[in-house]
């Protein structure tokens, strides 16, 4: 007992008297919380630039006094309270000019003037450019800006984007805590010759482990918290289902992280190689794993294997448990999955861990 | 006789090709001090590790206390203090917590970190962290931390290499009075000569994984059958068929000029009179000459045809 005592405030004092680490870990994520929820929950006004061509003064005599009022005086707002506004600012130019325009950024479509119409230049695959399009076609085809009137605003809690970011990131905050606090710390004891000298003691291999996994689960705990208190306070974010079951994948989510952090770190001793293996693991999550933005747009195979990855199965529960209201039953699968895959990866790393 | 505390059989060591260790025996009885000599890349390390546990033999076997490691770990750990080579501690963690940490391995209170703070001197810096240490105090809490269990075998992997003389003499009077309170038993790897004439009553000296000489220092110049050198400079160069021809010269070592020659001898009475008569004859005018007893250092170049911290 002593020495797993002197082991966990050992790990926590490394933690705590590091600041950078207190930053990424802690802070940071909070941070991207605030940053993200005020840019993507509220709607906002904004301006986009639009590259206008005129091919010849002979072919605007179809053009209306509406069309000249607007293009004579450049700039055109659309929009109401509900949907927000945005205000299109029309470039005068020639055609290679408004295809720079697109190419530096400056704009995602064009209008050239033509004989009888108006024709859009804009790559589709842009939903930017799309939704210009279709406010603006919407506008000059006699539609007028009409938009909003039927929209029914979902502003209630579990609706918006904060309530899909916050449990993605806590689901991501003990990805980040294992993969950097198990696996980089270990390689980096590794290469200083402290893990050999730690074993060389009557110390228990499984004290160092449990000790590791106690602070990493408290530290994750600690972050979750802060997090959703700062959530709750500024977007009141709340927890719609069991606290029991969040309880239960935040446990299930460290055996996971802690597993694939053991695995991750169990041979190599060069913390730069470690650096790049453990980005590996990361970095391909993160991306896919719908924590900042959905991977529902992803084809439908890519779907069924990005289903498969473990933080996406700990945020997609998580999420589930914030927005959707579900209780211990209803996550036991996923808990399931994430400890079972843990105690295999666990195993598999103590097989061939290098203590020496 | 009590049986050997460590025992070291036949025991050998390959990486890929290398012949890291290439059947060594080793004895140390209780109470002993050793010292193992050996170039860089003498397999040193690798031999101190395996008795350490740290590395398994391909072949042969190791007994500590007449045990060997596999099933016998928890045991013999507690009886084993060792400090390896370059370790790294917590930076971030003060001396004291460091060395409370190491004693919670081995379930000992705080009276111990007190007592081992006393014993290596570093009570001034017990709440100094680690990375603000000197390399002399670090390697005096990396010996703390061997010393922590009242070991009664220590494994010390050069102990106090890159220290300044000061440093090193203060870890030697420490490891002294281990002996002479104790009775520890110890194994040390060391570059220095004078440490382990100074410390060890018996020295081993390796090479490419083989013993090449073990024995006390005494011994070792016995068998060597060349305990004393005689060294002749001079403003001429001399001829190393000329040289030959004195009588019972063990080994002749000329510099490359001619004008340096190094006279290994195992009677200086009976040779010197010889090398002034060669002197005398053949009309030679000495810069220098020198006649001593033999070092452990000659003994060593002797033997691996290198100096000890040659690389």
């Amino acid at each position: 007992m002593e020495q797993l005592k002197q082991l966990v405030i050992v790990h926590f004092k490394e933690f705590y008297r590091e600041p950078g680490i207190i930053f990424w870990a802690i802070v940071f994520p909070i941070l991207l919380a605030i940053g993200l929820g005020f840019a993507f929950t509220d709607s906002r006004d904004e301006r986009r630039t639009i590259g206008l061509i005129y091919k010849n003064t002979d072919s605007t005599d179809w053009l209306n006094e509406e069309h000249f009022r607007i293009f004579s005086e450049g700039e055109m707002k659309l929009g109401n309270k509900k949907l927000g506004y945005t205000t299109f600012h029309f470039e005068e130019t020639d055609r290679d000019g408004a295809m720079n325009m697109i190419k530096q950024g400056k704009s995602t479509l064009a209008i050239s003037i033509e004989a009888d119409s108006l024709n859009y230049h804009f790559d589709p695959a842009n939903p930017e450019a799309r939704l210009s399009y279709l406010l603006l076609s919407g506008y000059f085809n006699g539609y007028g800006d009409k938009t909003g009137d039927q929209i029914v605003v979902l502003k209630q809690t579990g609706m918006r984007y904060i309530d899909f970011l916050v449990p993605g990131l806590m689901a991501m905050g003990i990805m980040m805590n294992c993969m950097w606090g198990i696996s980089y710390n270990n390689v980096d004891k590794r290469s200083k010759k402290l893990l050999r000298r730690l074993v060389a003691t009557p110390m228990k291999k499984s004290n160092y482990v449990i000790a590791q996994f106690i602070t990493r689960l408290s530290l994750s705990f600690l972050e979750a918290v802060l997090l959703l208190s700062v959530t709750h306070w500024i977007f009141g974010i709340t927890i719609t289902g069991s606290i029991g079951a969040l309880l239960l994948m935040f446990i299930s989510g460290n055996i996971a992280f802690t597993g694939i952090a053991m695995l991750t770190s169990s041979r190599t001793s060069n913390p730069q190689i470690a650096n790049g293996l453990i980005n590996l693991v990361v970095l391909p999550m993160m991306v896919l794993s719908g924590i900042y933005f959905s991977y529902h747009n992803f084809p439908d195979d890519f779907i069924r294997i990005i289903k498969l990855l473990p933080l996406t199965i700990l945020s997609d529960a998580m999420r589930s448990i914030f927005i959707e209201g579900r209780g211990v039953l209803a996550v036991l699968p996923a808990a399931g999955i994430l400890i079972s895959l843990g105690a295999v990866l666990y195993t598999l790393a103590l097989k061939i861990y290098k203590w020496y | 006789m009590a049986d050997p505390i460590i025992s070291v059989r036949n025991v050998r060591k390959y990486f890929r090709d290398t012949r890291a260790i290439d059947g060594v025996d080793l004895e140390i009885d209780k109470g002993e001090y050793l010292a193992l000599l050996g170039p860089n890349g003498a397999g040193k390390t690798t031999l101190v590790e395996m008795i350490e546990g740290i590395q398994a033999p391909d072949s042969g076997e190791i007994f500590i206390k007449g045990k060997p490691w596999k099933g016998h770990e928890e045991r013999l750990h507690h009886v084993i203090g060792l400090s390896l080579q370059e370790t790294h501690f917590i930076e971030k963690l003060t001396v004291r917590e460091t060395l409370k940490l190491f004693a919670g391995f081995y379930g000992l209170k705080r009276a111990r970190v007190a007592e081992i703070l006393d014993l290596t001197r570093l009570g001034e810096k017990e709440n100094t962290w680690v990375k603000n240490l000197s390399g002399g105090q670090r390697q005096k809490l990396a010996l703390g931390i061997a010393l922590i269990n009242r070991p009664e075998i220590l494994l010390l992997d050069e102990p106090t290499t890159g220290l300044d003389p000061g440093a090193r003499r203060e870890i030697w009077e420490i490891l002294k009075n281990l002996q002479t309170e104790f009775q520890t038993t110890m194994l040390l790897t060391t570059h220095y000569m004078e440490e382990a004439s100074y410390l060890c009553e018996k020295i081993v000296i390796i090479d490419s994984g083989k013993v090449l000489a073990k024995g006390t220092l005494d011994q070792l110049l016995i068998e060597s059958k060349c305990n004393e050198i005689i060294s002749l400079s001079t403003h001429q160069p001399m001829e190393l068929s000329q040289l030959t021809k004195i009588t019972d010269l063990a080994q002749i070592e000329l510099s490359n000029d001619g004008c340096a020659v190094r006279i290994l001898v195992n009677d200086l009475i009976t040779v010197l009179p010889a090398v002034l008569k060669y002197i005398d004859a053949q009309k030679i005018t000495p810069r220098t000459l020198e006649c001593r007893k033999m070092t452990l250092d000659d003994l060593f170049i002797r033997l691996t045809g290198r100096h000890l911290t040659e690389q």
